[in-house]
């Protein structure tokens, strides 16, 4: 029973998201809903993404430094240490999480809430695709995303710059030293790809939870939180499976 | 003029529509009424085409909406209006915004037109100095009028209304009722009035169908209504407190 019903469920998604790609909303009020989207899902996320991603470089300088007791180890280690961790995980995926439950939960209570209100049947009514209109507006806007992540790469090496030096860890240029070393371009591509499909998930998986969900109140709130878990998971199982494929 | 021509809905084993058929003239207010179950919402919802019937069809003008291809069911839910139970106006935009969304999804026009347009529809339904608010700041009463001026801004040829009165006085009921009706005269459009407020049958019923248990048991005016024998239109009207005591009085009276 379990299993038939989460065939549905992704069955359920992958219709919608042909809906979503088809029947399109007139061009000047996309556009508009685009700007708006940036403006909530995006700009409005800065803040939160650059506090944490300074704070938590800085964190991981400070651990790195004091797990470096061998003093044959170089103190280089923990600019290459805070460098790996922003840009392979930390910005990309642990973002991403975070911003499931920030984005995640704003875009399924929001549609949850025009579910609930009628707001979406007179969509319908009106002969508008309320899927394209509603949710491809999501999508491009969240293929921002990744300027998102790389505001969130720079600060959290910066904050861990900071951390290193000024905690009288390391000096400047051991730190950038280690910034430099063995430095993979690759590692940013790969960043970059597993951010716009996490970015991918992020719009498609609330909206889904918020569109379909049936009920009042009560069941938005419950949708809002289901939509979380499922997001989260979601973004943890693309991101060891293209972890496996590019990098192993 | 919309024509329903034995129309079956089924939700899994439940039966909800059983074979319906009818017409809703042009000019006039047609309601629906039944008690709360009936099957008025899912007639309503298959009129607007929300949901398929297993069987039968409802025609719009000579054209069955099951025989229409996308574009032609898109031209057509464009020449309807819609105003809901709970007025379903658009959260995030201004009142202005709400009843300018169709001119703005369906037509070309000026933005300066579509505003006098605006003000046209909202200065109909007696309301102004709001544009710029918010659903959230105006009484359910007068959301209700923003969500009438946006379902006729448009000019359509089709107006439905699920549960107009639902939630308010009865003195703003009774202005709701009267505007939909003048609204309708006005513009000589197609008007289907889901309900089960006595009020609305006696105030604009010019053209009635009770629905039972998925089935039509009776069609008339609020004319003929309370000279039916009818037994399921004497249960449905009788079962107000107001009308009991009406009839009681008739009845003793002879």
């Amino acid at each position: 029973m379990l299993v038939i019903r989460a065939l549905k469920d992704v069955g359920s998604y992958f219709l919608m998201l042909r809906r979503v790609f088809s029947g399109f909303t007139k061009g000047s009020v996309l556009r508009e809903l685009i700007f708006k989207e940036i403006d909530d899902l995006i700009i409005g996320s800065l803040g939160i993404v650059s506090f944490i991603s300074f704070f938590v470089g800085g964190v991981i300088a400070i651990q790195t430094a004091l797990n470096l007791e061998n003093p044959l180890i170089p103190k280089s280690l923990i600019g290459f240490a805070t460098r790996q961790s922003m840009i392979l995980e930390f910005a990309p995926t642990f973002i991403s999480i975070i911003m499931a439950g920030k984005m995640g939960s704003f875009i399924t209570s929001s549609i949850g809430s025009m579910r609930v209100t009628e707001q979406i049947d007179a969509l319908d009514v009106m002969g508008i695709n309320s899927l394209n209109y509603l949710v491809f507006p999501k999508v491009v806007a969240l293929m921002l995303f990744p300027f998102l992540i790389a505001l969130s790469m720079f600060l959290g090496i910066f904050g861990g710059f900071l951390a290193g030096v000024y905690g009288g860890f390391t000096s400047p240029g051991e730190f950038i030293t280690g910034l430099q070393d063995s430095f993979d371009p690759f590692h940013l591509t790969y960043a970059f790809i597993k951010t716009f499909v996490f970015a991918f998930i992020l719009a498609t998986v609330p909206s889904w939870q918020g569109y379909f969900m049936k009920g009042g109140a009560l069941e938005v709130g419950k949708a809002s939180t289901n939509s979380f878990v499922w997001t989260s998971v979601l973004i943890i199982l693309t991101n060891y499976i293209i972890t496996s494929l590019l990098l192993s | 003029m919309i024509r329903v021509e034995n129309i079956h809905k089924s939700f899994g084993e439940h039966e909800v529509l059983k074979g319906i058929s009818t017409v809703f003239e042009k000019g006039r207010t047609n309601l629906i009424i039944g008690a709360s179950g009936s099957g008025k919402t899912v007639m309503l919802k298959c009129l607007l085409g929300l949901f398929q019937p297993e069987e039968g069809k409802i025609f719009y003008g000579d054209k069955a909406i099951q025989d229409m291809d996308d574009d032609e069911k898109r031209r057509l839910r464009e020449d309807i209006g819609m105003l809901f139970q709970g007025g379903a106006l658009f959260d995030s935009m201004t009142i202005e915004e709400n009843v300018m969304f169709p001119l703005r999804m369906f037509t070309n026009r000026k933005r300066s037109e579509m505003l006098d347009r605006v003000n046209e529809v909202l200065a109909r339904v007696n309301l102004e100095n709001v544009n710029k608010k918010y659903p959230a700041e105006i009484s359910g009463g007068m959301q209700k009028r923003v969500s009438i001026a946006r379902a006729i801004v448009n000019k359509p040829h089709y107006l439905f209304c699920d549960e107009p009165n639902s939630g308010l006085d009865p003195n703003t009921a009774t202005v709701i009722d009267n505007l939909i009706q003048e609204i309708t005269k006005e513009n000589n459009i197609t008007t289907v009035v889901v309900s089960h407020d006595m009020n609305s049958v006696m105030e604009i019923g010019e053209s009635i169908v009770l629905l039972k248990n998925g089935h039509l048991v009776w069609e008339g005016s609020n004319l003929d209504i309370f000279k039916s024998n009818n037994k399921d239109v004497t249960d449905f009207v009788y079962s107000s407190d107001l009308f009991k005591k009406i009839r009681e009085v008739q009845l003793k009276e002879g």
